[in-house]
């Protein structure tokens, strides 16, 4: 028994995780009905772009505090830097088209993106734990946490809590739901749709970022991270139903839950179930724990 | 016409590895690739895109693995037309679950059932050794061993034939009633039903082929390099195979071939020349046939070779 | 009496609490022409989509010729003998008018070949046939994607002929038509329908034509049948002109 909270922080922390790739994944989906395979590059280049200011900050000798602040401004880097950028050159033709293509399209961006990468970054892992160490440990009843795992929870909540605040009270989150619910008619009322789709890119590219920024302190970060997490967070966000955004949250607990009873029962098979989790759910409700058919009218 | 600009294409892929032996290991790769990419290419037709086709590949590689260390089956032959049974018998279990999903539901489904079978062949060290993988053996021909050497022209030169050959099927299975209702499924798949036409087993056909091509194509594989790891079934090879097909072009049957001979001919100077960028050329090609043609190098091939419109 | 060809008994359906079939009863008899007309949105086509398959009623029974098809596909239904052409044409969109046609004969004649082309000559030959029939023989060639509505849709007529149906049902067939094309369309249609006997319902807007080419008129309003007759007799019923011929 006294393995198993641990256990559970542990998924859990791993949940929040693969939350902040799926969450940011679905969001797009929902807003611009493309799928985006370039979103693991997101992650990674997020993760890269933390580990290279953190350690550039430690070897200058800066407060390890200021790994949170860093860890914050990479992922707004990246996102202020590629999100509308990359929605305005590629991202922005696939509207509309087969989803055949747009998923080509990106993954053509997550090939170009992959080598990109190896050129800035070199090809050898990368490690900065600054943030982790700093914030220690702590007992409860017995057992030891490792405090970054509980700020990765709490971070998760907060941007699951923080994104519903801004789709329903915010004006932008109005203006982004009016283009959900039907684009021609928001552009006719006036309002510059071209301008949401970049916006809603953007903070989707932010929360891959930051998602891969998070990621650093714990598993650093080497080539091929962005393939592992895309095809987690497509696992995620379909178990969710893809838009879902709440939907992503309940499928990373069920995912995280899933591979802490994996660890108990079979460890071998720990890194399949994300798949069989999904394959199951899909198998029975095609369209993802929350998502709907949407039927053709002839 | 046609013919002779495929006799023309024949012709070089015969020429070239004779006067560069080392082209010959690089040409038996884009025929097998080629023919993993045309089997993706079918289920493309229908507007399917399939990002797990690497399990049928890497299945097609380990059955041949298999046969030759575990169940004593050494002949050529035998180990081609086995990969192509077994990946062919998977495609149909899975194909009868995969045939009620269309668009991203499709290729998401492909993509969880490849990562489950790669995440086995990396796990279940008994069958599969593992992530190190497990090494194929030179095969026999009709009861006599053969040496490296002429295996590799074997694989050339038989997977030239073989290639012609199965291309000719699958062009006539494409212009069949069969075929031509995979882009009907696209474009309007309530009036198939409307016809009295089963789509999901217009579907079930096409994916059982495809899967039956990946795993020649992948058989194919394990032969020439003789050896098989779990990488082949990862993700990013079934995103390839998608790339290699749309590359070259889906219309016909020479396109996806086209787009492996370009794959492999940069990754080979790649590899010499600006080693860490080739998959940026290859997304960059890719971009550029998405947006400028739509046909694929193959279309590009076809209309430089001709003068007059074309339908 | 013969027994009816088609019978719906006591259908409802709704969709969001509108509701499209309210307890409706409708009986097809063999051979004849029927029309339904009623306002825009009162449920006509759904009642198309209710015999075909596409919707399944909340409560109520279909049969055709005893058999219960209420729970049946659209596709099983079609193989039972009754075809449908749509109110927006369902074409195939990257093929061409012969090709949609021919898919069309080889559904009706056995389409599991997998290395016989679709184009041989007896699949031509009946497509061609067909499309002389909605008199677009000099389409054959051409690209479905770029015809102007009025061809689709005599195109997506011919797909429903070319099942060779006993029971055939059109969602407005001379919508999109133009005015001068209406009548030559309809008179041609009514002469496959009457040689070949087929029974047949159409959705109709155009009074004109429901008067000329109609052998019975179902009114429908709200998800009911409101009237039920001869097109002279009903269409003169005063309510009808009051409640639904006016507002049409």
């Amino acid at each position: 028994m006294d393995i198993i909270i641990p256990l559970l922080v542990d998924g859990l922390a791993a949940a929040s995780l693969i939350f902040f790739i799926a969450v940011g994944l679905t969001l797009v989906f929902s807003v611009l009905r493309v799928l985006n395979v370039a979103h693991g590059s997101f992650y990674s280049i997020g993760a890269y772009v933390a580990v290279s200011i953190g350690g550039w900050a430690a070897s200058a000798g800066l407060s390890p505090w200021l790994s949170f602040p860093i860890l914050l401004i990479s992922a707004a880097l990246v996102a202020a830097l590629l999100g509308p950028f990359i929605e305005a050159t590629f991202i922005r033709y696939t509207y509309g088209k087969p989803e055949a293509l747009q998923i080509l399209v990106t993954f053509a961006l997550f090939l170009i993106f992959e080598d990109l990468q190896k050129l800035v970054f070199g090809v050898q892992a990368h490690y900065q734990d600054a943030a982790m160490q700093v914030l220690g440990v702590s007992e409860i009843g017995g057992i030891i946490y490792l405090n970054y795992q509980l700020l990765l929870i709490a971070l998760a909540v907060v941007v699951v809590v923080s994104l519903r605040l801004l789709m329903r009270h915010t004006r932008l989150g109005k203006l982004i739901l009016a283009v959900v619910a039907d684009p021609e008619v928001s552009v006719t009322l006036g309002i510059n749709a071209r301008q949401v789709y970049s916006i809603a890119f953007t903070i989707g590219v932010f929360l891959a970022a930051l998602g891969g920024a998070l990621a650093t302190p714990t598993s650093g970060v080497a080539p091929g991270l962005g393939a592992e997490a895309i095809v987690l967070g497509f696992a995620v966000a379909a178990i969710g139903g893809l838009g879902q955004i709440e939907g992503a949250a309940l499928a990373a607990v069920i995912v995280g839950l899933s591979r802490v009873i994996a660890i108990y029962y079979a460890p071998a098979f720990e890194p399949v179930m994300p798949y069989l989790v999904m394959l199951v759910v899909l198998l029975v409700r095609p369209y993802g724990l929350f998502g709907t058919a949407q039927a053709r009218r002839i | 016409m046609r013919i002779a600009l495929l006799l023309a294409l024949a012709a070089l892929f015969v020429a070239f590895p004779l006067a560069f032996p080392w082209l010959a290991f690089v040409f038996t790769l884009v025929i097998s690739k080629g023919f993993a990419a045309l089997g993706v290419a079918v289920l493309l037709r229908a507007g399917l895109i399939s990002i797990g086709h690497a399990l049928f590949y890497s299945l097609g590689a380990y059955t041949v693995a298999y046969l030759s260390r575990g169940a004593g089956v050494t002949d050529l032959i035998l180990q081609l037309a086995g990969a192509v049974a077994v990946s062919s018998l998977v495609g149909l279990i899975i194909g009868l679950f995969m045939v009620r999903y269309r668009g991203i539901f499709f290729a998401m489904l492909n993509l969880a059932v490849s990562m489950v079978f790669f995440t086995l062949l990396s796990k279940l060290y008994a069958l599969t050794g593992g992530t190190d993988g497990v090494r194929i053996g030179t095969p026999t021909l009709f009861g006599t061993t053969i040496e490296r050497d002429t295996l590799e022209s074997i694989l050339l030169y038989g997977g030239l034939v073989l290639a012609f050959g199965v291309g000719y099927l699958v062009h006539r299975y494409l212009k069949s009633p069969m075929g031509e209702a995979l882009p009907a499924v696209e474009t309007n798949e309530i009036r198939l039903e409307y016809l009295g036409i089963a789509v999901p087993r217009v579907l079930l056909a096409a994916y059982v082929a495809s899967a039956g091509l990946a795993g020649l194509g992948g058989a194919m594989y394990g032969l020439l390099v003789g050896h098989v790891s779990p990488e082949l079934a990862y993700w990013t090879i079934s995103g390839q195979l998608v790339l290699v097909a749309v590359l070259g072009g889906i219309g016909g049957v020479v396109g996806p071939f086209v787009g492996a001979f370009f794959l492999e001919i940069i990754r080979s100077f790649a590899v010499i020349y600006f080693d860490n960028i080739w998959n940026l050329i290859i997304g960059a090609g890719l971009l550029i046939v998405i947006f400028f043609l739509p046909r694929g190098l193959y279309g590009l091939i076809e209309r430089a070779t001709q003068r007059g419109p074309r339908r | 009496m013969t027994a009816p060809l088609l019978s719906v008994r006591d259908v409802h359906v709704s969709f969001g609490g509108v509701r499209a079939a309210d307890g409706v009863d409708v009986e097809v008899r063999q051979g004849e022409v029927l029309a339904i007309i009623g306002p825009n949105g009162s449920g006509k086509t759904t009642f198309i989509n209710l015999c075909t398959g596409y919707v399944k009623p909340h409560a109520g029974s279909i049969h055709l010729e005893g058999r219960d098809i209420t729970r049946n596909t659209p596709r099983q239904i079609t193989k039972l003998g009754i075809a449908r052409a749509f109110q927006i044409p369902q074409l195939f969109t990257e093929h061409r008018v012969i090709d949609n046609l021919m898919l069309a004969v080889a559904a009706r004649q056995g389409f599991w070949q997998v290395l016989a082309p679709l184009d041989q000559p007896a699949h031509r030959q009946r497509a061609t046939a067909l499309l002389e029939m909605v008199g677009l023989q000099d389409q054959a060639e051409s690209d479905v994607a770029t015809l102007p509505e009025g061809i689709r849709k005599l195109t997506d007529i011919a797909l429903a002929l070319a099942l060779e149906p006993r029971l055939l049902l059109l969602d407005e067939p001379t919508a999109g038509v133009s005015s001068g094309e209406k009548f030559p369309l309809m008179d041609r249609l009514m002469n496959v329908l009457r040689s070949q006997g087929v029974t047949a319902v159409f959705v109709e807007h155009d009074m004109d034509l429901v008067r000329r080419y109609a052998d019975r008129v179902i009114v429908w309003n709200q998800g009911k049948v409101v009237a039920d007759g001869p097109p002279d007799e009903v269409m003169n019923d005063p309510a009808v002109l009051r409640d639904v011929v006016g507002v049409i």
